[in-house]
């Protein structure tokens, strides 16, 4: 175990840090700490523009291979990038889906056509992403898809149905869905991947507003939506498999990112309980240290996930809790800084620093249920990483 | 940066928890607290001679392997997953860190290379204040041909199979570390009774006992250093006991069997044991990365923070797991005969020594808000 950076990964650091004081700058000076979760309806036009002015300077899609026009950049170049775009301040990434999600899934599954059209796009930030996998009836059991795709006679295919808590659908070019292609089918088998744009008379956008009152997910209604022939990755009927494929990639390097937000909102919760005394309360104060504890284990958790060769550490058994393990830990802080805060906590606040931390304790509530609930996450690791027996399944 | 393990480390835990499987069932550590010295000598001369674990964390020209907080930190989570009965704690973690860390060179040389060589006991007292050895309740006074030692020294773990012990006195108002013979006239020993067995302690009272001055030129550093590295490698054990309480009632729950099916198939507790999992791996990473940041360069300020919150951490996922083992086992896990109260009252006993989670909070609580 070896904790120390290498001079060349410090230098690399300060390559970055040095790139986002210049840039995040000017106009872009407004964005620093925006557009996380729960802030991501923030200044819309002008996080397209930052999108570019990354990929201008070669910082988008920085894990891709180089043969993608990525800069093939190593697991640990990668966490540091993250790290420092995070510390910086850098804005909530417009491009995370197309970025982290589609462009790998279309590196593994896609043909050599749908990469050309569709890469280069996302890495100059100029087409944005929305993902179609949840439905009203497929959350916690996501196989459950009820969207259906049928192929026309001139090859092309429509598709028929809603998701939900599709986020920044409102923001984005293009979708894309998991659908039913075999209507007999049940469950993972029969299903296709379909790529969709998303202006046109078939798509229907329709935002939730949440509990924090913005609105960054949506409903998204296919009614005989279009998707070209030549826009179904992988086979059709195999579309699980494309979903699914890459979901555990996406999760390990940009979590170290998300972890510098956490750290900076906890410097909040600090800063404010420092300013109204409350950081002379020695339940305030026993609950601070906490959080910053379980900070440490955030990172630590993540590091072992990202050093990945099992050796030492148990099977993968963090990599399976990693998700609960940060959600709780987030909506704790949303509790603790709405407790520091008292009073000041009860109105949406004027300081972006208060409200950031109102923000924290809204959105919070979200971060336990998205992307497989608590609930769900405990089943997994009872049954994967216990090897208890499965839950039935209808 | 990389968070796996060297291969020489990889050995050294998998042979420890090989040897410990095979010398530390259930049976054979209940014999050892049965037992008037609460070990069993045949295990621990395997463990000080062919093994080699005294000298892990011994510097190699003192004799030893001059290995780290990682490899004692590997070896003290096997340790701790089977309720080790042996002096090891007391000479090779707590006894060899106080030399390494506070001591001069004089006492380093004249115990340490006996130590590496598995041939000699030493222990100190394991304070439950944060301090530690700083608020000493001993006396020193110098005579012609030395010091001599005054009072009543609290919580020796292992003091009866010690040879010397360390202690902290005051010198006027000055702070100092001795070093002295357990075996001597004006020693007089109080072995505590306690509800775990399997770390004894003893209180010793001293009157005009000769001891030898030993400490290092920056003592108070080096005590605090010392009760840092120490919290780590309680921490390890910790985290080993906790792993165990887990995986004890896993083997219990897919095994009993009531409304026709085994327990472990109902969710109420799956998901029991899943936290039971997420604490233990929380608690693995925290301990396995504070003890990553021990060997490596950082600042002491730094690494008390890092490491009181591993502690901390440790302390309450032993209490929940142990607690959790108890009622998962139903009705034996409340009986003499399971083993989950073994860990239930190390869980207890081990959640004061060198400071408790609250104590362990405020001080991480002062570098952030004061």
């Amino acid at each position: 175990m070896n904790l120390n950076p290498s001079p060349a990964d410090e230098e690399f650091r300060a390559e970055i840090a040095a790139w986002m004081r210049q840039h995040l700058s000017g106009r872009f000076a407004v964005l620093r700490h925006r557009g996380g979760p729960g802030d991501e309806d923030t200044y819309p036009e002008l996080r397209r523009a930052w999108e570019q002015e990354l990929a201008a300077g070669g910082w988008t899609c920085v894990g891709w291979p180089q043969e993608y026009g990525g800069r093939g950049l190593s697991i640990e170049q990668q966490v540091i990038f993250h790290e420092e775009y995070a510390r910086a301040g850098g804005p909530g990434h417009l491009g995370h889906i197309g970025e982290g999600l589609l462009g790998p899934t279309l590196m593994a599954y896609g043909s050599e056509d749908q990469k050309q059209r569709f890469l280069p796009g996302i890495l100059q930030g100029k087409v944005f992403w929305a993902q179609g996998y949840s439905e009203p009836a497929a959350g916690s059991d996501l196989a459950n898809v009820q969207t259906k795709c049928w192929q026309e006679s001139d090859g092309s295919w429509r598709v028929k149905g809603q998701k939900v808590w599709t986020s920044l659908a409102h923001e984005a070019d293009w979708i894309f869905v998991i659908a039913r292609s075999d209507p007999a089918s049940k469950g993972r088998h029969g299903l296709s991947f379909l790529l969709l744009p998303l202006d046109q008379p078939g798509i229907e956008i329709r935002p939730i507003r949440q509990l924090s009152g913005s609105c960054e997910f949506n409903e998204v209604f296919f009614d005989a939506a279009v998707a070209q022939a030549a826009d179904v990755v992988g086979a059709p009927g195999e579309g699980w498999k494309v979903a699914m494929g890459l979901l555990a990639v996406e999760r390990g390097v940009s979590t170290l990112g998300q972890q510098m937000h956490f750290a900076h909102e906890l410097e909040l919760v600090i800063k404010a309980a420092k300013a109204n005394g409350r950081a002379r309360d020695p339940l305030i104060r026993n609950r601070i240290a906490r959080a910053w504890g379980g900070l440490r284990v955030l990172r630590y958790n993540a590091l072992r996930m990202l050093s990945g060769d099992g050796q030492g550490m148990s099977l993968g058994r963090e990599a399976l809790s990693y998700k609960y393990v940060w959600s709780n830990w987030h909506r704790d802080l949303g509790e603790l800084a709405m407790d520091v805060l008292g009073p000041e906590g009860d109105a949406p606040a004027e300081d972006f620093d208060v409200l950031r931390l109102q923000q924290v304790f809204f959105f919070s509530r979200a971060d336990t249920i998205y992307g497989g609930t608590n609930e769900i996450q405990l089943n997994q690791i009872a049954e994967r990483g216990l090897g208890l027996p499965r839950e039935a399944r209808g | 940066m990389n968070f796996s393990l060297t291969d020489e480390q990889v050995m050294i835990r998998d042979s420890a928890q090989a040897f410990l499987a095979e010398t530390c069932s259930s049976e054979a550590i209940r014999a050892a607290m049965d037992s008037p010295q609460a070990y069993d000598p045949a295990v621990w001369q395997s463990i000080a001679q062919e093994l080699g674990w005294c000298g892990l964390a011994v510097a190699e020209d003192r004799g030893g392997l001059g290995l780290g907080p990682v490899e004692l930190m590997l070896v003290q989570e096997q340790a701790g997953y089977r309720l080790l009965c042996a002096p090891f704690f007391s000479t090779a973690c707590l006894a060899t860190t106080l030399l390494n860390e506070a001591a001069d060179d004089l006492a380093q040389a004249a115990f340490l290379p006996a130590v590496a060589a598995g041939e000699s006991l030493l222990s100190a007292p394991l304070p439950s204040e944060l301090a530690a050895w700083t608020l000493p309740q001993l006396r020193a006074s110098a005579h012609s041909d030395g010091w001599s030692l005054q009072g009543r020294v609290r919580r020796v773990p292992d003091a009866m199979s010690a040879e010397h012990v360390l202690v902290t006195a005051m010198v006027g108002d000055e702070l100092a570390l001795f070093s002295l013979e357990v075996q001597q006239p004006g020693v007089s020993m109080q072995p505590l009774p306690g509800w775990d067995a399997s770390r004894r302690f003893t209180d010793l009272d001293l009157q005009d006992v000769k001891a030898r001055r030993c400490d290092a030129e920056h003592l108070r550093d080096g005590l605090r250093r010392a009760a840092v590295l120490l919290r780590l490698y309680l921490a390890a054990e910790q985290l080993g006991a906790a792993q165990r309480c887990l995986d004890l009632t896993l083997a219990y729950v897919q095994e009993r069997k009531q409304f026709g099916r085994i327990v472990g198939s109902f969710q109420a507790v799956k998901h029991r044991c899943a936290q039971m999992m997420v604490a233990c791996e929380n608690t693995r990473s925290a301990v396995y990365g504070a003890a990553a940041l021990a060997a490596g360069a950082a600042e002491l300020a730094a690494l008390e923070m890092e490491i009181s919150a591993a502690r901390a951490l440790a302390t309450e996922t032993l209490q929940f797991c142990s607690a959790e083992a108890i009622q998962l086992h139903g009705g034996v896990g409340f009986t003499w005969e399971y083993d989950p109260q073994l860990y239930f009252k190390r869980a207890r006993a081990s959640a004061h020594w060198l400071g408790d989670p609250d104590a362990l909070h405020e001080q991480i609580a002062a570098q952030l808000l004061d």
